[in-house]
């Protein structure tokens, strides 16, 4: 017996590294994205976010004044000046590509000609000579600086204004909630028929809705794009909702029918024999019942329309004032492909509302997901 | 402001027009056949027979003009030339068979086909059987469940960081580059090296994939009987007999429904490609260069309806096996 507790104990810490080391691998894509999403700018591209936290180091040269700014002081030539920038400090410099952190900060480095350079820790540098400088351009001075670590919000700032990620925003917004709350109402109404009401041609409806759950949204796109375009509805808002709600709706029809099934049989038919219409018990009854499955497919919907990129597309045109935040996510990753700073924050305020909704609401997604688990979409 | 005022009018209107339909349209056969009266009784029988048709309607109308008429109008269309005039008998398929790219996507397709779900449900079984005996289990489900909720263009950017590459002896900011070369190697642009490149982008399906597999399994799992466990316990079983021998032959149907239900995930997956290498460096899938004949410079209308044919015909057989496990639990 004392055995085998020993090799339970074993066992829990090896489980509890393993399930440490999944949700590292996990979240560590999505982590390093947002770590730099609040960088500088300079600071993406010179160390890797895992050192957000710690100063960065950068060398670099700066020139020195020329001949023009000399001035003279006693029986010496004296050019001075400034090597960093606001914030940085200097940590080595030197007077040579081929030792460019040769002296540290206050030394003294001699020069051919009788001449000398300082830099102090400050970044004041002196050069001086007993003879006139005669060079225009003045000669370089190697220095290796440090950058305090800085996180700020000026990314964000950046693309929501001048990125047009703020009228993306509204435009996902304007397609995501119709195409959310449409096809729950249709889908509703249908799942209450299909699970409930006597007609001919239910048991082929359901199998339709059932086979249909894996078309493949590309074949639909040309077809519809035609009849979107036959109607008069071109490209624009109302064609997307169309389009999402068609789609949507054999999830959402399978999920709500399979969820009203299972109510129990006695509450209906009580209420028909009190002679409520149909139409009453679906909407005292049956959509409050069904609250739950309707939650969980509108978690979905919202996530997939929220989330798509081909059917925005296809449907809703791309000129810059009708682009929804995925689309505009990967406009910049063509475009802008280097900026981290600007894809950085781009993607997270597109995914920042997603989530927010996935943290919030994930008891009823999971239960959709288990739910829909028998079928295939 | 006005994007603000035009954004919320459209969305009342929307949503408004549709409560509208439902209620107008049973307000009117109540108006029409009322329940009560001299006729009561042939009215109701009557309103019966219309009712199903107002709720399921739209639904059905829905379902027909958006799923099944676009099945039809592509196989029509795949039959015919770029612009749909001419009839061209079997030519598009034929320049399919013919075409190195199609070869080549058709090739990848299966690639991904083979490697995505099966990582994805195996590492998601993994996961479950681990978080499940652990005391934050659920946190941690929540953290590996979470990619669900990114956009695959999200996600793209997200990996695309990862596989960042830098010129040697600069500071990598990508983190494969900057492990690999703390290695010793040399740095990668790990999106253009041939034939691999594949497997970097599937890497990100699985990753968000995995989420989802692991969650449905991880009900299955618990759903399997107590006692049963207990047995085998008893009898001496290790927890990988226990695992193997017990636990997963019981769960074998959930196992196969989450691998298909990613499967069609696979197939119908376009946007990781399209944002991350746009089907260069021989990543191209169906998906993809179906989009590439369809919307990009002069559209082929009958090439990229062959193409998105192809993907219909791989989804068919999940299709029938999920009609026919629906009838099986339905009687």
């Amino acid at each position: 017996m004392s055995q085998m507790a020993g090799q339970k104990a074993h066992l829990t810490w090896a489980v509890n590294l393993a399930a440490a080391l999944l949700v590292v691998l996990w979240t560590i894509p999505t982590f390093g994205l947002l770590v730099s999403s609040f960088r500088d700018r300079d600071q993406i591209v010179t160390s890797g976010w895992w050192r957000a936290a710690l100063s960065s180091e950068a060398s670099d040269f700066v020139r020195a004044g020329g001949a023009g700014e000399q001035i003279r002081e006693g029986d010496l030539y004296v050019i001075a000046g400034h090597v960093l920038a606001p914030g940085q400090s200097l940590s080595a410099w030197g007077v040579s590509a081929r030792a460019p952190a040769a002296f540290a900060p206050g030394e003294v480095a001699e020069l051919k000609d009788g001449a000398t350079l300082s830099v102090a820790a400050d970044g004041a540098y002196r050069l001086s000579a007993p003879a006139a400088f005669t060079e225009a351009r003045g000669m370089r001075i190697f220095v290796t600086t440090v950058t305090p670590p800085r996180m700020t919000l000026e990314n964000y700032a950046r693309v929501i204004g001048a990125e047009g990620l703020g009228q993306a925003f509204l435009n996902t917004f304007t397609v995501t909630i119709p195409a959310t709350v449409i096809p729950i109402l249709i889908a509703a109404f249908a799942a209450y028929a299909l699970a409930w009401m006597q007609f001919p041609g239910r048991a082929l409806i359901i199998a339709a809705v059932v086979g249909l759950l894996v078309v493949p949204l590309q074949l639909a796109l040309i077809p519809l794009l035609k009849f979107h375009n036959e109607i008069g509805l071109g490209k624009g808002y109302m064609g997307i909702w169309l389009a999402h709600t068609g789609f949507g709706l054999p999830l959402a029809i399978y999920l709500l029918r399979n969820y009203m099934v299972g109510l129990p049989r006695e509450i209906i038919e009580s209420a028909r024999v009190d002679g409520a219409t149909e139409f009453q018990i679906f909407r005292r009854i049956i959509l409050p019942l069904s609250f739950p499955a309707l939650a969980s497919f509108a978690i979905f919907q919202f996530l997939w329309v929220w989330n798509d990129l081909l059917v925005a597309t296809v449907f809703l045109g791309n000129r810059r004032d009708q682009l929804v935040m995925t689309g505009v996510l990967r406009e910049l990753l063509g475009s802008r492909g280097g900026d981290w700073e600007i894809l950085a924050a781009s993607a997270f305020v597109s995914i920042a509302v997603p989530l927010g909704v996935f943290f919030a609401m994930q008891k009823y997604l999971v239960r959709g997901l288990l739910a829909g688990s028998v079928k295939g979409g | 402001m006005d994007q603000l005022l035009y954004a919320t009018t459209t969305i009342v209107a929307g949503v408004f027009g549709c409560v509208a339909w439902f209620w107008g349209a049973n307000g009117l056969l109540d108006l029409a056949l009322p329940p009560r009266g001299a006729h009561a009784g042939r009215n109701i029988t009557r309103a019966n027979l219309v009712r199903p048709w107002l709720f399921i309607g739209p639904a059905v109308l829905f379902l027909a003009l958006y799923l099944v008429y676009p099945v039809f109008s592509s196989v029509l269309r795949s039959l015919q030339d770029a612009d749909s005039r001419h009839f061209v008998g079997l030519a598009n398929y034929r320049w399919l068979l013919e075409d190195a790219k199609f070869r080549e996507a058709f090739a990848n397709n299966l690639l991904w086909l083979l490697i995505v779900p099966g990582a994805a449900t195996v590492l998601g079984l993994l996961a479950a059987q681990i978080t499940d005996r652990i005391r934050w289990g659920n946190l941690a489900k929540s953290l590996i469940f979470m990619p669900m909720a990114i956009s695959f263009v999200g996600a793209g950017v997200i990996w695309k960081f990862i596989y960042d590459f830098r010129a040697e002896g600069q500071d990598q900011i990508g983190l494969l580059n900057a492990i690999w070369t703390a290695l010793g190697h040399p740095p990668e642009t790990w999106l253009t090296l041939p034939f691999w490149n594949n497997f970097f982008l599937m890497v990100v399906l699985i990753w968000i994939q995995t989420g989802f597999a692991m969650v449905i399994l991880s009900a299955a799992l618990r759903g399997i009987p107590e006692e049963t466990l207990e047995a085998a316990v008893l009898d001496g079983a290790s927890p990988w007999q226990v695992f193997f021998q017990i636990k997963v032959p019981q769960i074998w149907g959930t196992i196969a429904v989450v691998w298909t239900t990613i499967t069609i995930v696979v197939l119908k997956v376009f946007d990781i490609v399209f944002v991350m290498t746009n089907g260069q460096w021989g990543t191209q899938v169906l998906a993809n260069l179906m989009y590439d004949w369809m919307f990009r410079g002069a559209p082929d209308y009958g090439r990229g309806s062959a193409i998105a044919l192809v993907i219909m015909a791989l989804v068919t057989p999940i299709m029938i096996w999920n009609i026919r496990n629906a009838r099986r639990e339905m009687s």
